[in-house]
């Protein structure tokens, strides 16, 4: 990678490998390495190693726990974590909910759940899609009617990735359906071991179970629990939409894998040589590294700017469409450089502790579920199709 | 009326398109993926009942002789019906092998059981090493007294665990990569020294990798074409290619089918999302994507029917053609769909699957257009 750092962000990017030698687990740096499935205490252990060294919430302002770091290093922090193959840190706590009780909450708020995010003492999800409403969030039902100190909720959500795992979940729910239909909708935080949820696993096409569906019945939550003010939810969702989106671009993710997918397709056998002495197949992988390239480019600018106070423009959805495009080529190429051993599907191989002789090389099995599944990249967090939305009014504000 | 379909080949169709709505339904068919031997016995049953086991095998050994048009119109319709029964490893693999290579013994013995559901076969070829390259084969079959002593390794075997014999590719001659010195064998399941590694795919088929460890077959367990086995070898993967192509021209149709339906009747932002207009040109490309694709593979079959010169050209056209088109209609399906395009649940992500890995069998559609770029004599 050219990037060229100063002295000081050079002492910077090595104390964070030396950080990272010293503390990733090496356990869980191999299972991301296999690309296994990671369980509620895999991200946890993580989550607190980083935690007490202070740099688990780096983009946070310096009073809630941030690291103060330059645009630069936190871009350094997180390219030095995927290339040592840490655990992804989870963005529902820390960059989605964190942000909007920061903003937005009352002091006990802030006192009460933000250090519990920074320490992960809880765990977040996030529950704003439902089954009418994907694309059209503002279509939601989920109903929360004032009931004295308490609102009562009825309704279901789904897509929602850990729910499983969450201990709370920062919900969208509506409050009136009169009016405009965005001016009813308010935020309120669910305790997720409140009487009458049910989380059901939904299981993806992958073979995986990481989203689920969660349904509401009569669920009692005190009313301390609404963020701002009732009928104000969709405003704060959309702060947060615009908030920390630089994450979604997965730079240094995406650099590793494709460096994987080198590797991989220097062991593949084509003839005399490799598949990476295939030209046209060189060729796929350098036009994604320059995707990459300019992407990487964009984010930087995107953190020097934020950084001086700027607000977010279209940026943050060129940063999930390209981010999530880039993703998904590698994904295919991966794919194509497995070749024949991407056709067995051997599920047990994604499970950490499975020690049986893989079939075909050891880096196949997880190549065809990693394609399917990172096709979910381009539905959420807003569809790709809805950021161009998103973006077209913007330019031409029609 | 479809033009490109002889009045047997629609009444062909029919039969085919009946049988998947009646009796193949995507709930029933969860039930046979995940049981057993991963697809039902009674459905084999119906095909040779049907004639379809019979249908490319030749007259004389129970078949019906039928073109490689005719197989086309029967797999479009298991596309449409994500069909998981080894018909691929059976009919057009290896029982084609047979057809086209066996000894006369071989043909009598063999392909009149296949024709009746009676017997299932398999196609031993491809190795770890291999890759897409055809005639790349370092299982070695030495001669021994008596017969062939088989040591290697095969990879992705079709229907290997649940066959009643394989037909195994191995080197009795040449160097690794050459296309003369291959010759195919007749194995038992059993035979001593062959261990089977069974596995289900991505997309809900079984396949299995061997290892050979001084495997010992008689004299009679080798086809006809000693050392000669390639050209049969690779006509026989060509016109598997087409037929392929066909099966993913139905799983395009019905997915497409199941896309514009989810356009017409989900509701966004008080309308079917299929109002908008970025999604009407997607669903657009897709169905033009489905149409060229079909109208190439029932041409190609045709074209390849009328010689082997047009064979190998064909073959790799159509793999070029319906890798993309695949590709491009089963991951726009997903995105249309949304989150419910990735729940395992729904048929929408199956197709998806079966689509992918079509594209990964015999060569992608990558691999392919650099053959046909190599083979093409533009003049």
């Amino acid at each position: 990678m050219m990037m060229e750092l100063t002295p000081d962000e050079l002492t910077f990017r090595d104390e964070v490998r030396a950080f990272l030698r010293d503390n990733l687990p090496d356990a869980l740096r191999q299972k991301v390495q296999k690309d296994q499935h990671l369980n509620r205490d895999d991200f946890l252990d993580w989550h607190k190693i980083l935690y007490a060294k202070g740099w688990i919430a780096p983009g946070w302002p310096k009073e809630y726990g941030g690291a103060g770091w330059t645009p630069m290093q936190r871009h350094i922090f997180d390219d030095e974590l995927a290339t040592a193959y840490a655990p992804p840190i989870l963005p529902f706590g820390l960059a989605m909910v964190g942000p909007v009780i920061m903003n937005f909450g009352n002091d006990a708020q802030k006192a009460h759940y933000l250090p519990r995010i920074l320490s992960g003492e809880d765990w977040w999800c996030q529950g704003y899609s439902e089954p009418g409403a994907g694309s059209d969030l503002a279509s939601l039902k989920t109903k929360a009617v004032r009931d004295g100190d308490h609102y009562v909720v009825d309704g279901a959500k789904t897509w929602t990735t850990f729910a499983q795992h969450a201990d709370m979940m920062f919900c969208l729910v509506r409050t009136s359906s009169e009016g405009k239909r965005q001016e009813g909708i308010s935020f309120l935080l669910m305790d997720m071991k409140s009487e009458g949820i049910t989380v059901k696993p939904i299981r993806t096409i992958d073979g995986g179970c990481e989203i689920n569906e969660v349904f509401f019945d009569n669920v009692r939550m005190p009313a301390e629990n609404l963020i701002g003010e009732e009928g104000k939810g969709w405003t704060y969702a959309k702060f947060l939409l615009g908030y920390e989106r630089t994450g979604m671009a997965t730079i240094g993710r995406s650099r590793r894998q494709l460096a994987e997918v080198r590797k991989i397709a220097a062991s593949e056998p084509v003839g005399e040589g490799t598949l990476l002495d295939d030209p046209k197949f060189r060729e796929k992988a350098a036009a994604i590294e320059i995707e990459l390239l300019a992407l990487e480019s964009l984010v930087l600018q995107v953190l020097a700017e934020q950084a001086a106070g700027g607000k977010p423009g279209p940026e943050s959805s060129f940063l999930k469409i390209k981010g999530t495009e880039i993703q998904q080529a590698i994904s295919e190429l991966l794919l194509e450089a497995v070749g024949n051993y991407a056709h067995p599907f051997v599920p047990e191989a994604l499970e950490h502790g499975w020690n049986e002789e893989p079939i075909g090389p050891d880096y196949a099995a997880p190549a065809a579920p990693h394609y399917f599944n990172f096709r979910k990249t381009s539905i959420y967090g807003g569809t790709n199709e809805i950021q161009k939305n998103i973006v077209a009014k913007m330019i031409l504000g029609l | 009326m479809d033009i490109m379909l002889s009045d047997e080949q629609r009444l062909l169709k029919e039969s085919v398109e009946r049988f998947i709505a009646d009796e193949y339904g995507f709930e029933q068919r969860k039930r046979w993926v995940a049981e057993g031997a991963g697809y039902a016995a009674e459905n084999w049953a119906t095909f040779a009942e049907l004639g379809w086991l019979a249908l490319p095998l030749p007259e004389e050994h129970g078949g019906l002789g039928g073109s490689l048009s005719d197989v086309a119109v029967v797999l479009e319709g298991f596309g449409a019906g994500l069909v998981v029964e080894p018909y691929l490893a059976t009919v057009l693999l290896a029982a084609q092998l047979v057809a086209d290579g066996g000894t006369d013994e071989q043909k009598a013995d063999i392909l009149p059981k296949v024709a009746e559901g009676q017997m299932k076969l398999a196609f031993a070829h491809t190795e770890r090493q291999s890759r897409y390259n055809l005639p790349d084969v370092k299982t070695e079959a030495k001669a021994s007294s008596g017969g062939f002593t088989l040591n290697g390794q095969k990879s992705i075997v079709f229907g290997a665990a649940d066959a009643d014999l394989l037909v195994v590719s191995a080197r009795t001659s040449g160097g690794q990569r050459e296309e003369d010195g291959i010759s195919l064998f007749c194995v038992a399941p059993d035979a001593a020294g062959l261990s089977i590694r069974a596995y289900g795919t991505q997309d809900s088929h079984r396949a299995a990798d061997l290892t050979l460890e001084n495997v010992e077959v008689e004299a009679s367990a080798l086809m006809s074409q000693a050392d000669a086995a390639y050209p049969i070898i690779a006509r026989t993967v060509q016109q598997a290619m087409i037929a392929l192509g066909a099966e993913a021209v139905g799983a395009m149709g019905a997915l497409n089918e199941l896309t514009f339906e989810y356009l017409k009747t989900r509701q966004q932002f008080g309308a079917p999302i299929g109002a908008f207009q970025s999604l009407q040109h997607r669903a657009a490309e897709m169905l033009m994507a489905h149409k060229l694709s079909r109208a190439m593979v029932f041409r190609m079959a045709k074209a390849a029917d009328t010689g082997d010169e047009a064979l190998a050209q064909a073959a790799t056209a159509t793999k070029v053609q319906i890798g993309k088109s695949g590709k491009f209609v089963g991951q726009q399906a997903i995105q249309l769909h949304g989150g419910i395009g990735m729940t395992d649940e729904y048929a929408a992500g199956h197709y998806f699957k079966r689509l992918t890995m079509i594209d990964a069998l015999f060569g992608t559609a990558d691999h392919h257009l650099t053959a046909f770029a190599d083979s093409s004599n533009i003049s």
